[in-house]
């Protein structure tokens, strides 16, 4: 753990605990700490200063919407744009609840893509027609609601794609054993 | 009153009061109007799958209706809803229906400006 231009580089131990965090984040620091075989001081002390830096932004509950009695569906929406007012538009947008992602990606067209969910397909063409469409520098609007979930998961330590490589001739999936870590 | 009742109706709507054309669920085309006179000439060039979605969803009958405040363009509308027409049929007779609404609103401004009431 060392500190560049005021920012926090991490270490491979670093790197250790975030993973641990990441797997269940409400683990004791001796729990890690014994894990890592470091003392839990020291898990501590590096928790801490990536709180500080915003390496950890927060300590979470992932819910399963379905068992929790939510029936939401989930649509992906991308948003073409005048390049002028491309970043208001991506900045309205996150301010709206229903939005939970907002991504600004340049093909050919400026665009915005955003995962949206709503209650039904008609709260979901509501909020389109009503909130995103007028929005100055709206050119056109496509959206693929999604019938069926095959993957969710957050950016891990663990299956950071810069952080992985597979091995030749196995079938291996992220997150398993037989991937190896080049730290 | 009357010319007001239509000056009303002719009015030129804020942009997030304004119709905004979708070909489906979420699919907005980048066409949009914020007049009645602008609604009839987007029926001209719209795509035709966008005004078979909103005829059917009564999305034109709600916004003449609530938007515009024009019941009487609502109600004829609400009629050809009823009907099963589609395409460029759809498209033609949609711009008539809205065309005799506008020549109708804009004929009684006319008259009233040549013969004010006494």
């Amino acid at each position: 753990m060392k500190l560049k231009n005021n920012t926090l580089a991490l270490d491979a131990k670093d790197l250790k605990i975030l993973e641990a965090l990441q797997e269940d984040a409400r683990q004791t620091y001796t729990t890690i700490g014994k894990r890592l075989g470091i003392a839990h001081s020291t898990v501590y002390d590096r928790i801490k200063r990536m709180e500080q830096h915003g390496i950890i932004k927060k300590y979470t509950a992932l819910i399963d919407a379905e068992k929790a009695g939510e029936k939401n569906i989930t649509a992906l929406m991308t948003v073409y744009t005048s390049p002028k007012e491309s970043e208001e538009v991506a900045e309205t947008l996150c301010k709206a609840s229903q939005v939970l992602e907002v991504y600004t990606s340049l093909s050919e067209e400026l665009q915005i893509i955003a995962k949206v969910v709503a209650e039904n397909q008609e709260s979901l063409h509501a909020f389109i027609a009503n909130s995103v469409a007028p929005l100055p520098g709206v050119l056109r609007i496509r959206t693929s609601i999604a019938t069926k979930k095959f993957k969710e998961t957050q950016f891990s330590i663990v299956n950071n794609p810069k952080e992985l490589t597979f091995i030749k001739g196995k079938h291996n999936r992220i997150g398993e054993k037989n991937l190896e870590r080049r730290i | 009153m009357k010319e007001e009742f239509s000056l009303r109706i002719l009015r030129t709507l804020p942009r997030e009061k304004a119709f905004y054309f979708f070909t489906s669920i979420g699919n907005y085309t980048g066409q949009s109007a914020a007049s009645l006179k602008e609604f009839m000439e987007k029926i001209s060039e719209v795509n035709v799958k966008s005004l078979e979605f909103h005829l059917y969803r009564g999305d034109f009958k709600k916004w003449t209706a609530e938007v515009l405040e024009d019941e009487e363009l609502a109600e004829d509308l609400e009629k050809l809803q009823g009907t099963s027409t589609s395409g460029d049929i759809l498209r033609n007779q949609l711009h008539a229906i809205v065309l005799k609404r506008y020549k109708e609103l804009t004929g009684q401004l006319i008259s009233l400006r040549k013969n004010p009431p006494i």
